[in-house]
């Protein structure tokens, strides 16, 4: 019983890793109906930016936070320089364009960082919480995870700015008439998705390990969260993320064991393209003409 | 006379290769209310979206005395330049009154924004009701007046209406003229109205301009055109 309460947990903790990708994938989809296939590899390229400020001697939080700020300067300077000039391209070219970042990301890694595996330290590491159901850095995953999603929430919720990104990604034209410079929400969006993206890069990577293709799984879970939760709902995503990472778990430990677990990722994708196109909380919405 | 408000000088304006509007001409005065009448397919609806810089223009178009040809449609706006435009661009998934901050949203005076907010459930009492609602569950009639009202939202110095009365009840469409008479007396809002029903828009407005394939065929003061025997047959059937 106890194991099995430690899986739940524990799957709760990469779960939120899960949930706050999936959160980043929704976040563009919402605004262009584009999947940001890259968007694993972002997350392992800033988490290697974290990684040479740590290396470099700064402290932990203040690595952080710069990788933050640094990941949403590189997501907003990749919309603006790369997807910008494909905005009104076919689906299939901005597909293509997706893959190639994401090439490109994975081998300038492994040019610039080499594809030798590397640890990467947690910031939770307090003494004598062993023994409890959740490792210290579990247990802070979930905490950061939470944080961040309170922390959106009330950004779009309650900000102007946040309104105006949100009008942006549902009525263009008309947000437009509103005075509101379009291009630029979905920049700053790109930026948002990138930075929540360093910071589950920066949760994972003590548990997976730094290398370039550290994220090959991890995008997997998501991409399922988001399919699971509605790839146009956030809420979805988050709830999707949480439930992909405890399933993906149990899996792992009484149905398929750990080297099948993947597949789990797989049946769980395809299912919900199958039996339930419009995920858990996704809707269609009815307008009227 | 003093300087009008909106000034349109042979404006040709389209899509993708084909022009639709062909040199037109027309004005907008301070505080006034221009309508443009037409059949479907005129062109009017391109007019607008050509002066807001929604399409491709070429021409002149001065606005409050600066010239917008090559602004941008979020430029336009800023200036205060308000469209409402057909379909009723309804932020569909926010709720009645996130529309309305939407309208707001270059406005920095927290303190006018409510108020303005007031003032629009005071012209819209329906509004008030339904502030709380997703926008995509109202009404058409509903719709309507949110998307008056969230152009409100802007304080704008020009209201322009892409057929207002499309689709909706007499009596709403009775209640949405009124207040676009109110607001503009009160607020000396001018207004450029594009209407298929021309006796309303020609009973509300001071200047008419008839557009005709994309071409102005006659334009006057509106009193003048509600008289004039050819448009009183084709226009208003009577």
């Amino acid at each position: 019983m106890e194991a099995f309460l430690h899986q739940i947990l524990s799957g709760l903790a990469t779960g939120g890793i899960y949930a706050a990708i999936a959160l980043s994938l929704v976040m563009i989809y919402q605004a262009t109906h584009h999947i940001n296939f890259a968007q694993g590899e972002m997350a392992m390229f800033s988490t290697y930016l974290a990684w040479m400020m740590i290396d470099a001697g700064l402290p932990y939080w203040v690595a952080f936070a710069g990788t933050v700020a640094l990941s949403f300067v590189l997501g907003v300077l990749i919309e603006r320089i790369v997807i910008r000039p494909v905005e009104h391209a076919p689906v299939l070219s901005v597909v293509i364009v997706f893959i190639a970042l994401l090439v490109i990301l994975n081998s300038l890694a492994g040019w610039i960082f080499s594809y030798t595996i590397k640890t990467f330290p947690s910031p939770f590491t307090w003494e004598g919480s062993q023994n409890g159901y959740l490792s210290p850095h579990e247990l802070g995953t979930i905490g950061v995870t939470l944080l961040v999603l309170a922390a959106l929430f009330l950004f779009f919720r309650f900000t102007s700015l946040g309104l105006a990104m949100r009008a942006a990604a549902q009525n263009p034209v008309s947000s437009r008439l509103a005075g509101i410079r379009v291009g630029w929400m979905l920049a700053l969006g790109w930026g948002l998705a990138a930075a929540i993206g360093a910071i589950a890069g920066m949760m994972i990577a003590p548990v997976v390990y730094l290398d370039p293709n550290m994220m090959a799984g991890v995008m997997l879970y998501a991409f399922a969260a988001a399919l699971l939760g509605g790839i146009d709902n956030p809420l979805g995503a988050v709830v999707g993320g949480f439930v992909v990472g405890v399933v993906e778990n149990l899996a792992g430990a009484y149905v398929v064991g750990t080297e099948l677990k993947l597949t789990v990722a797989l049946a769980l994708i395809i299912g919900v393209l199958v039996f339930r196109p419009t995920g858990l909380f996704g809707r269609r919405y009815v307008t009227r003409v | 006379m003093t300087a009008p408000l909106l000034e349109v000088e042979s404006l040709d304006a389209g899509y993708g290769p084909t022009d639709v509007l062909h040199g037109v001409s027309f004005t907008v005065g301070e505080g006034g209310i221009t309508t443009v009448l037409g059949a479907n397919g005129a062109g009017k609806t391109t007019l607008l979206r050509a002066v807001c810089g929604l399409i491709r223009r070429r021409g002149r178009v001065r606005f409050g005395g600066a010239a917008i040809e090559s602004k941008a449609t979020e430029d336009i706006v800023r200036l205060g330049l308000a469209h409402v435009p057909d379909g009723r661009g309804t932020f569909v998934q926010l709720s009645a009154e996130e529309n309305l901050r939407v309208g707001a949203i270059t406005r920095r005076d927290r303190k006018g924004v409510a108020a303005d907010m007031e003032r629009m459930y005071g012209y819209f009492p329906r509004l008030r009701e339904r502030r709380h609602q997703q926008a995509g569950t109202l009404s058409g009639g509903e719709q309507q007046m949110l998307a008056i009202a969230r152009a409100l939202m802007l304080r704008p110095r020009l209201l322009v209406l892409d057929e207002p009365s499309f689709g909706l009840a007499p009596l709403i469409v009775r209640d949405i003229f009124a207040i676009m008479r109110t607001v503009n007396r009160e607020e000396r809002v001018g207004i450029l109205l594009v209407e298929q029903n021309a006796k309303l828009a020609l009973e509300l407005a001071d200047t008419a301009y008839l557009l005709e394939t994309g071409r102005v065929v006659t334009g006057g003061p509106a009193a003048q055109l509600r008289d004039d025997e050819t448009i009183r047959r084709a226009y208003l059937g009577y």
